[in-house]
């Protein structure tokens, strides 16, 4: 039954591709929603206990190398998997609405079931060559879907930006899981046994620290960490709902995902003291502020969420470099909604301002679009951590994690970073005076859109109670509900220093009253890196192209070929005559003659 | 028989070309590619035992085919070319009056590649190979594009050079086994690294091994659409499968002897063309340079094999030659459609193509992406296994070994594929219309079936790879 989980999603996706088409684009989109409905209560029904893991499937098996496509079933891959369903449907429902008059309608809704399918492998992987499979499906389906509009060169770059980098970091993961086959014993998740590698030397710490920093590397690309970063943003050129599902709840979310899977199943014997997890922390930490810091100075509503997903995903894989992946997983979860919430909310405020995504032309919303608002606002705090929101818990944990390293204060620094710019979001966009005609004549939006985040909107603030659903790695125990403590205090102050700022630099202004171009800039991270591409591609590889031609092809063959032709054309006096037997029987009798003369003379 | 048919079957329909009329040339081809096709799916599956005909007595030389000898790979090669083979005769535009040209050509290219993997005497294994490429030669010289006339020459040279390196080879190893029989094959007891050496150099030429490379991706871009799917697809594997089948049972050691050279090559055929092709401008000698790169997996397969006796290095090597083998026929019949609807391959002239021809635009984006090894496509079930061949049996406590760091380097192909193969696709397909493309049509249903058989092979193969591994014993 559970294979049905594949086979659904990616049948609606043939269908749609292969037989509707965009001439029966109705059609199409209900099939993808019908699929990922069934999908939900089939995943739903699952974590209530009435389907089983079927067995597994060999996919290669030769020699020493067996490759098996097969689920695994722990509270893990169940609590993933519910936001994959849940989050799914609810984008499917909101993309009727939302792409009801795109004229790719079908191939929309074809690629989003194709991404169901895929995400649904990675989650239910039951071992690392499965869920790479799966894994650079992912990475197809997000190409297609940022590149939907393909037409404009922007989405058309970001789609291959965003491919490339991802491809950059599945070198690294690659080579990770071939480490992890052998320093394991094996790439099958409940076989893995790192503990009998323990107590190696040097060379033994070695390698197992650039195992894990080679798997984490596969993270570092689909959870878009530093370095590879820099197509998150550029993403956005999607439609909104790609953005809410694909780039902030399910597909970067699998980098963590993995790597709590991964730490899980090698065990803390093999992890425990390994420098590699402090670098894992670092690049969290680091990517968490300077998304921060980066996203106060964004004027595009969806590239402030982008910078805040890059900044929450940092959190997160910091928890999971401080050893406590379950931190990490549980503020996944949480996340999850919420964000799924803000960004489909900020598709709807887009969508009501005819595409316009500058919030410096929005403005005065609450009026017009209430429900869009105040769901958007109820995101907002359980993003930036209100206490009995889903966020705080989960954030508290990851706070606990990093108490007394000097991660904790940026962790802090982050979440007043984080106040801070949504509700500069929330005072220029929603609240104030409308600033343009679009925002002024905008009108709340149908029930296909607003009924989805209602739906998250509750769940920003109970998701946290479902605890049978909270994705739980082996050996950690979840972490408790809040007390009182000086962790809830430091939390609350964070919060308080983040919105008083806001209030006080954005409340009722028309213009951004700070201007800090090298946050705005991004740190200038990606003209660099166009700088390195384009050194590496034009310089390198004409390079070694000239060198190729001029030294191998001119010097080496050039040579050999002008002899040969000399000689050559002596004999084409004699011998050519364009007849293609002629030249069989030339070339038969003189190997004849070769023959001949090796063997016998 | 069914065995010797295989082989019949095409040579009398290049002897009915000669005495048909050009009109008919076509029809025979196509009936000739198609019975081929189904003969050897009856061979296969009805276990049909060998032939052998003797044509020399001392030293007894015998024209013997048999598809079930060398473990399985001939079956999988034989596959490879009937099916390549029929999708030749389907593909690109036979200029008028050329017709028995064309098609002989296609015929005997064809029957010399399935010659030469079936055949289990040495001399009838190399005279095959010889066979095709002659008509290979002339297809260059006479109907190709650009600078015809250099190109075939220096493929001419380049080939021939190989030909006559591997020729020694052969001979210094049937001077000690006294016998042309393959199956009798067994490790020589001397000059096994000079036998090495010749057959790495010889074979190596014959599939574009770094530095003997450069004839190839010219050879492609100039050779007519046909000629570059049968020789890069099906023809040129044949010094990959005679290093498998010929090198590795004489010469192991010799064999061993040469690693390191081996996979200092290789890793050029990877990284150093890698960057050859990123810096392409035009499509056609990119996918050709993009041919010689992916050349080096298959000898990383092939250098696990000798390294570490991997026990399944055959069987990726085989399916990536079969994998890539399909893929690069598809490239070469999508791109000879490209040129034929837009009139050019440069690919900064071009954009935009997707919106007008869409099913072009999701073949290519298919094959494009079988390439660069995305899962679900052929290549990379031949990919992943070629990347485990080179860690099984990796002993961790001694650090890293030759192999496994070449390896490593040799993975960063994967990102160096994507960057051109993705930079292609978006600039010919994505993007807005220019000039060549405002008025393209999308592919006929005759230009569709060619890439529809291959990309179907691609889909299922990846899907399910053991429909090919379940070949091998």
């Amino acid at each position: 039954m559970l294979w049905l989980l594949f086979i659904l999603p990616l049948t609606s996706a043939a269908v749609i591709h292969f037989l509707l088409k965009q001439e029966r684009a109705g059609l199409a989109s209900k099939l993808g929603t019908l699929s990922s409905l069934v999908c939900l209560i089939l995943g739903i029904s699952w974590i209530l206990g009435l389907f089983s893991i079927p067995a597994s499937w060999s996919w290669i098996s030769v020699g020493e190398f067996n490759a098996n496509i097969g689920l695994i079933e722990d509270s893990l891959s169940k609590g993933m998997m519910i936001i994959v369903c849940g989050i799914g449907f609810l984008v499917h429902v909101f993309s009727l609405a939302y792409m009801e008059d795109d004229d790719a309608k079908a191939r929309y809704f074809g690629n989003l079931s194709l991404f169901m399918f895929s995400m649904t492998g990675i989650v239910l992987a039951e071992n690392f060559i499965m869920m790479f499979i799966f894994w650079e499906l992912v990475g197809l389906s997000s190409y297609l879907l940022i590149g939907h509009w393909y037409k404009k060169d922007t989405a058309a770059d970001a789609a291959k930006k965003a491919f490339l980098s991802n491809r950059i970091g599945d070198f690294g993961f690659l080579i990770g899981i071939l480490m992890t086959s052998i320093l394991a014993g094996s790439v099958v998740f409940t076989d893995m046994d790192g503990a009998s590698f323990i107590g190696q030397g040097t060379l033994g710490t070695c390698l197992a620290s650039l195992a894990v920093l080679l798997v984490f590397c596969g993270a570092i690309g689909k959870s878009a960490q530093l370095p590879l970063h820099v197509w998150l943003p550029d993403a956005m050129e999607g439609p909104t709902p790609v953005s809410a599902l694909i780039h902030a709840a399910t597909m970067v979310a699998a980098g963590v995902y993995m790597m709590a899977r991964f730490f899980q199943s090698i065990g803390e014997t093999f992890l425990t003291n390994l420098p590699a997890l402090e670098i894992i922390a670092w690049i969290g930490a680091i990517t968490s502020l300077v998304a921060a810091l980066m996203a106060t100075q964004q004027n595009d509503i969806k590239k402030i969420l982008a910078y805040s997903t890059l900044s929450q995903l940092g959190y997160m894989v910091m928890a999971v470099g401080l050893l406590d992946p379950n931190a990490g997983m549980f503020h996944l979860y949480t996340h999850a909604w919420f964000k799924a919430l803000l960004f489909l909310g900020s598709g709807a405020i887009i969508f009501a301002c005819h595409h316009e995504q500058n919030i410096w032309k929005m403005g005065g919303l609450l009026k017009r679009m209430p429900i869009t608002s105040i769901t958007f606002i109820i995101g907002t705090l359980a993003l930036t951590a209100v206490p009995l929101s889903s966020g705080f818990v989960s954030k508290e944990g990851i706070l606990k994690a990093a108490a007394g390293k000097p991660l904790f204060w940026i962790a802090l620094t982050v979440a007043a970073l984080t106040t801070f710019y949504m509700f500069r979001l929330i005072f220029v966009a929603i609240l104030g005076k409308a600033k343009d005609d679009h925002s002024k004549n905008a009108k709340e939006v149908e029930i296909k859109m607003f009924g989805p985040l209602v739906i998250l909107a509750v769940l920003a603030f109970v998701s946290q109670y479902f605890t049978g659903l909270i994705p739980e790695t082996i050996g950690n125990p979840i972490h408790s509900f809040p007390k009182v403590d000086e962790f809830f205090f430091y939390s609350l102050g964070a919060f308080a220093v983040g919105f008083v700022l806001a209030f006080l630099f954005y409340y009722n202004r028309a213009k951004d009253p700070i201007s800090i171009p090298l946050f705005r800039n991004k740190f200038y991270i990606d003209e660099l890196y166009a700088g390195i591409v384009k050194w590496f591609q034009d310089i390198l590889a004409a390079l070694v192209h000239f060198l190729d031609e001029f030294i191998i092809n001119g010097l080496l063959v050039g040579g050999a070929t002008r002899l040969a032709q000399g000689t050559g054309n002596i004999f084409r006096k004699y011998g050519q005559s364009g007849n293609l037997q002629h030249y069989a029987l030339i070339s038969g009798v003189g190997i004849l003659l070769a023959i001949y003369f090796t063997v016998f003379a | 028989m069914l065995t010797l048919a295989l082989i019949l079957i095409p040579l009398l329909a290049v002897a009915a070309i000669f005495f048909c009329a050009p009109a008919l040339a076509r029809k025979i081809t196509l009936g000739a590619a198609s019975a081929n096709l189904l003969l050897a799916i009856l061979a296969i599956t009805t276990h049909c035992s060998g032939v052998s005909l003797n044509v020399l007595e001392s030293p007894s030389i015998a024209l013997s085919l048999n598809i079930f000898e060398n473990k399985g790979i001939s079956i999988v090669m034989l596959i490879l070319s009937v099916v390549v083979t029929l999708a030749a005769v389907l593909s690109g535009n036979c200029p008028k009056d050329r017709e028995k040209l064309w098609f002989s050509s296609i015929l005997l290219i064809s029957v010399g590649a399935i010659g030469a993997f079936i055949s289990t005497d040495m001399f009838f294994f190399f005279a095959f190979h010889e066979l095709a490429l002659i008509p290979t030669f002339l297809m260059i010289g006479i109907l190709g594009r650009g600078d015809r006339k250099e190109v075939a020459w220096k493929t001419t040279i380049y080939l021939a050079f190989g030909s006559i390196v591997l020729l020694a080879g052969l001979l210094l190893i049937v001077n000690q086994i006294g016998t042309f029989d393959m199956t009798k094959l067994e490790p020589l007891a001397k000059y096994q690294n000079e036998v090495a050496l010749l057959l790495i150099i010889g074979f190596g030429t014959l599939v574009s091994l770094f530095p003997f490379h450069s004839w190839a991706a010219p050879a492609y871009a100039s050779a007519p659409a046909p000629i570059s799917m049968l020789h890069a697809g099906v023809l040129k594997k044949f010094g990959l499968y005679g290093l498998i089948v010929v090198g590795y049972k004489v010469a192991p050691d010799g064999m061993a002897h040469w690693l390191p050279l081996l996979l200092v090559l290789l890793l050029c055929n990877i990284i150093w063309v890698g960057l050859v092709t990123i810096n392409q401008k035009r499509l056609d000698l990119m996918l050709g340079n993009s041919s010689v790169m992916h050349m080096g997996y298959i000898f990383l397969a092939i250098a696990a094999l000798i390294d570490n006796g991997s026990t399944f290095a055959t069987e990726a090597a085989v399916l990536l030659m079969f994998a890539h083998g399909i893929s690069i026929a598809m490239s070469f019949c999508l791109a000879d459609r490209i040129e034929a609807k837009t009139g050019s391959l440069e690919i900064n002239q071009l954009g935009g193509l997707a919106k007008n021809t869409p099913n072009l635009a999701f073949l290519f984006g298919l094959v494009g992406m079988a390439s660069i090894g995305l899962p679900g496509l052929a290549n990379f079930a031949g990919e992943i296994m070629v990347f485990f061949s080179g860690f099984e049996n990796w002993n961790a406590a001694d650090g890293f070994g030759p192999l496994q760091i070449t390896t490593m380097i040799a993975i960063w192909g994967v990102v160096i594929s994507a960057v051109y193969m993705l930079r292609a696709f978006r600039n010919i397909f994505h993007g807005d219309t220019v000039r060549r493309t405002e008025k393209v049509t999308p592919l006929s249903r005759d230009e569709k079936i060619p890439a529809l058989i291959l990309g179907l092979i691609l889909l299922i193969v990846g899907i399910y790879p053991q429909a090919i591994l379940q070949f091998f014993n």
